[in-house]
């Protein structure tokens, strides 16, 4: 099945108006050698759409779902039909880029307002139209610290996400840049990057940055619902908890936010607020000269296309949610976590990872191998967490979690581990 | 010629208020789960110094609010499923419906991505059976589906290269990456990044990589090539075998940029070219909706030598059955969160299993006619800088046009919004002056690229008409340079 509309008739009319003879005549100028001969293309022959469907759902039945504890950067939060239904909308989903605003004021503004409603979270004055997701976010705001710093020691809290470090070496091989990872950052360093909630779930503890250095705090949209927003040079956080279902990873949303004074250095696209030539309200991509089009080798980032329309599958869902919403959801994530983690540790030979207050995220030390535990909660319908070392687990409760779900996980815990 | 074609321009002229002035204190949307749970407070659950004074300023609406805020936006958005769409080297084709009930299915679309691989044979097999398939169409031996878009591809290669450099003790050695000067903006930026200098070589009379010239820029400091074949003229790199032979000859890796692999979907392949990497825009090709600018999906296929350096974890059979990930020994490590844009990779798969390798030598074939029909239909109006047969796009050009009565490219492409069109891709390549890159796609009619035609011959016989465009869009013509001057960032940064 492909979506081809020519009939032959046209074919035939359309060869003839330019002179060849045949389709194979379009291929001119291909060295005949490197043609590949009929046969030689290995793909298989398409399908009806009712045949591909019924494949691609026996795929999707080949996986098992699980009741979800796990969090590590991608969390099992609800997502409103508004949301599916409104961000499913052809002209959000079909469009490209905002190159021609004069007919892409819908995403423009849509981008304009997710800068706005970023900064209002976030505490900063400017926000991208998004980024991959956090992990590259990440990386994008070391290169942004790197360049305000001008220095490359680039330190990076253990309690980031391991993940997202991980991302951050790959592409630190490319700048050069030195990465050193621990609890506290040395002096003489050029970046500081710390998360809170941490990777471990734990909020509130305090890092202070060497004099000269630029800091990337790595934030969560959920918490900062009732938390106070990071102190920094750059906000960077996985935006995917606002609109976007769990998807395998992705594609998720790299959320970015810095201070007025990075703006010449921000990464991606930007939407700014300008006036049509009668005066009308009008939205526009801006600042365009530090983009990877227009500067070439010495552009801010390479970001092209981005995830735009995760971007404004997360403006709408906090639009939904609004201002006591908002709240409202980060108070159930933190309730069902503390109901979750008391339960939990009452487990016997079930500890503590730590005493610091958490928030929807915390880490258990489990008396047998963490990842034996996962295996054997599978079997009996849970994701129970992600392993974080041996004998140790990272558990998640989003509002998602009911009493009776989190009273039969620990039950099913304490039986798998007993 | 039978059948109509149909383009009609955007409704919408009234301002949309943003979500922010629809507020009105006290009105909510959301609702959530009972949970039963007990009911802490904020003060019980977290340290009073870390809370915030205040709840977010977000909005106060209505479900219906919102609603209708989105809906209206949506109606002053062109888009691909509203009409033509000729951007050059976007590849603005047509999104199949199936593709997106794909993506929606909850066995695919609630999966954690931390999920033991045993829960997860359908992701698995789904993910290996696209990146064989994408090896298939390229001519490659391995595949990362985990780069999210094209840049981000282009710098995963671009670190494979230096990977394999490295491993053989060059390293040190290999400084430099030649572009051609007809290349998306992305390739240097991307070379930047990875920590190479760019060099680029410039193209001969025909549109075409000079051939001399980039033998005078190859030597023992070269690590490699990134070229776009056909390239951003739409112009097939007839040399390709022997540029291959000599970059290889002196230790260089080729670099494909997939940007525009539309036109040879069954027709020829990177590998059988001579490339070593090549990054795929499955938002392009393979038809993943390009979503307002995102997201997309950038997977990189790479020859057999080169294998070893991919990011992981991979998907692979398992011995006794079954799928599993693996890491390769020297993985050059992640280049995303996760496994990528994975939703975007079943639309890919889907879209690849609807068409199969009939389909898709079809698409390369309907894009290449389409383009030379038009390129022949504009060729008295309109320059066309490298008159000969294009491949899936070609670049007119204004500049006689302007001479007679100033009519330029900007002109063009906002008069061309008026007609229900979307505009062409303007001012690239740069090195076509007043340039209008186009590129129909196999998925519009001959009566859709006829009226195209029509609509682009009358633009250039009424140029006045053409300098106060577009008239009938929602916004007229956006004063861009003071958006950058006095920069509004957000909606509280408004004076």
């Amino acid at each position: 099945m492909d979506y081809v509309p020519h009939t032959e008739a046209e074919i035939a009319s359309m060869l003839g108006d330019i002179g060849l003879a045949s389709l194979d005549d379009l291929w001119e100028a291909i060295p005949e050698a490197l043609r590949l001969a009929t046969g030689d293309f290995d793909v298989r022959p398409g399908l009806s759409e009712p045949d591909t469907l019924a494949e691609v759902e026996r795929l999707a039945a080949a996986n098992q779902s699980l009741l979800c504890f796990a969090g590590g950067g991608a969390h099992d939060h609800e997502v409103p039909a508004t949301v599916r239904r409104l961000a499913f909308r052809s002209e959000f989903v079909t469009a490209y880029t905002p190159y021609q605003p004069e007919v892409a004021q819908g995403v423009l503004q849509a981008l304009f307002e997710y800068q706005t409603l970023l900064c209002r979270l976030t505490g900063m004055e400017v926000a991208n139209a998004s980024l991959y997701d956090g992990a590259t976010a990440l990386v994008e705001a070391v290169n942004l610290g790197v360049a305000a710093s001008g220095n490359q020691r680039v330190w990076v809290s253990d309690r980031v996400n391991p993940q997202w470090v991980d991302v951050v070496r790959t592409f630190a091989a490319g700048t050069g840049h030195q990465l050193e990872i621990g609890a506290t950052p040395p002096d003489g360093v050029g970046v500081v990057v710390v998360q809170s909630p941490d990777y471990y779930g734990v909020v509130g503890q305090d890092i202070t940055a060497p004099d000269g250095a630029k800091t990337v705090a790595v934030f969560d949209p959920v918490a900062l619902g009732l938390l106070r927003p990071p102190v920094a040079d750059v906000a960077v956080g996985e935006g995917q908890p606002f609109g976007t279902p769990l998807s395998f990873g992705g594609p998720y949303l790299g959320l970015f936010a810095t201070h007025m004074e990075h703006v010449r250095r921000l990464p991606g696209r930007l939407v700014g607020e300008t006036v049509d030539t009668e005066g009308r309200r009008a939205y526009v991509t801006t600042l365009r000269t530090r983009e990877q089009d227009i500067r070439r080798e010495k552009a801010s980032s390479n970001v092209c296309t981005n995830q735009t329309l995760i971007a404004v599958a997360w403006a709408i869902q906090l639009s939904w949610l609004g201002t006591s919403g908002l709240r409202d959801l980060a108070l159930r994530c933190a309730r069902g976590t503390r109901y979750t983690r008391e339960a939990t540790l009452a487990i016997d030979g079930i500890d503590a990872w730590s005493d610091a207050p958490v928030f929807r995220e915390f880490a258990v030390r489990l008396p047998i191998n963490a990842t034996a535990v996962i295996e054997r909660m599978a079997e009996e319908g849970f994701l129970a967490g992600t392993a974080i070392g041996e004998d140790a687990m990272l558990i998640a409760v989003t509002e998602r979690r009911t009493r009776d779900e989190i009273d039969r996980y620990v039950a099913t815990l304490q039986k798998v581990i007993s | 010629m039978t059948g109509a074609a149909r383009s009609i321009p955007l409704m919408g002229g009234d301002e949309e208020p943003t979500i922010f002035e629809l507020s009105s204190p006290g009105r909510r949307a959301a609702s959530f789960r009972t949970t039963d749970l007990p009911d802490w407070s904020a003060e019980d659950l977290v340290p009073a110094a870390l809370l915030r004074p205040a709840p977010v300023d977000v909005a106060e609406v209505s479900e219906r609010d919102v609603v209708g805020h989105f809906t209206r936006l949506t109606h002053r958005q062109y888009s691909v499923d509203l009409g033509a769409y000729p951007l050059g080297s976007c590849t603005m084709k047509y999104n199949p419906k199936a593709c997106d009930d794909a993506a929606s299915l909850p066995g695919l679309a609630n999966v954690h991505p931390a999920t033991p691989p045993q829960y997860t044979q359908g992701w698995l097999e789904l993910l290996l059976a696209l990146g064989d398939t994408l090896c298939a169409v390229t001519g490659m031996h391995d595949i990362t589906l985990q780069p999210p878009a094209g840049a981000s591809g282009e710098l995963t290669g671009l670190l494979l290269m230096r990977a394999f450099h490295a491993d053989r003790g060059e390293a040190e050695q290999r400084t430099k990456v030649i572009i051609p000067d007809s290349a998306h903006g992305t390739n240097p930026a991307s070379v930047t990044l990875g920590g190479y200098e760019t060099v680029t070589v410039p193209s001969d009379d025909r549109g075409c990589v000079d051939v001399a010239a980039l033998r005078e820029r190859l030597g023992p400091d070269v690590a490699g090539i990134m070229l776009t074949n056909p390239n951003t003229l739409g112009l097939f790199e007839e040399d390709i075998v022997e540029i291959a032979a000599a970059v290889h000859a002196v230790g260089g890796l080729l670099y494909y940029d997939g940007a525009n692999l539309n036109a040879i979907l069954g027709v020829v392949r990177p590998g059988d070219m001579g490339f070593d990497i090549v990054h795929m825009n499955l938002h392009k090709t393979f038809a993943v909706p390009h979503g307002g600018g995102g997201p997309g999906a950038g997977p990189v296929a790479v020859s057999e030598r080169l294998a070893a350096y991919l990011p992981g974890p991979l998907p692979r059979r398992a011995e006794g059955g079954g799928f599993e990930w693996f890491t390769p020994e020297k993985s050059i490590g992640r280049v995303h969160g996760w496994h990528g844009n994975a939703l975007a990779l079943v639309r890919a798969y889907t879209y690849i299993l609807l068409n199969g390798g009939d389909g898709l030598r079809r698409v390369a074939e309907a894009a290449v006619l389409n383009a030379n029909w038009l390129r022949h239909a504009l060729r008295d109006t309109y320059d066309i800088p490298y008159d000969r047969p294009n491949m899936h796009e070609f670049v007119a050009s204004t500049t006689s046009l302007k001479k007679a009565s100033g009519l330029k490219a900007i002109d063009v492409a906002k008069r061309l919004l008026e007609e229900g069109f979307h505009a062409p891709t303007t001012y690239f390549p740069l090195i076509v002056d007043e340039a209008l890159m186009i590129e129909p796609t196999e998925t519009e009619s001959p009566q859709t690229v006829a009226a195209l035609a029509d609509a682009l011959i009358r633009i250039a016989n009424d140029p006045d008409d053409a300098k106060d465009a577009p008239r009938t869009t929602p916004v007229s013509r956006v004063d861009e340079a003071r958006a950058a001057r006095h920069l509004i960032p957000t909606f509280d940064a408004r004076p």
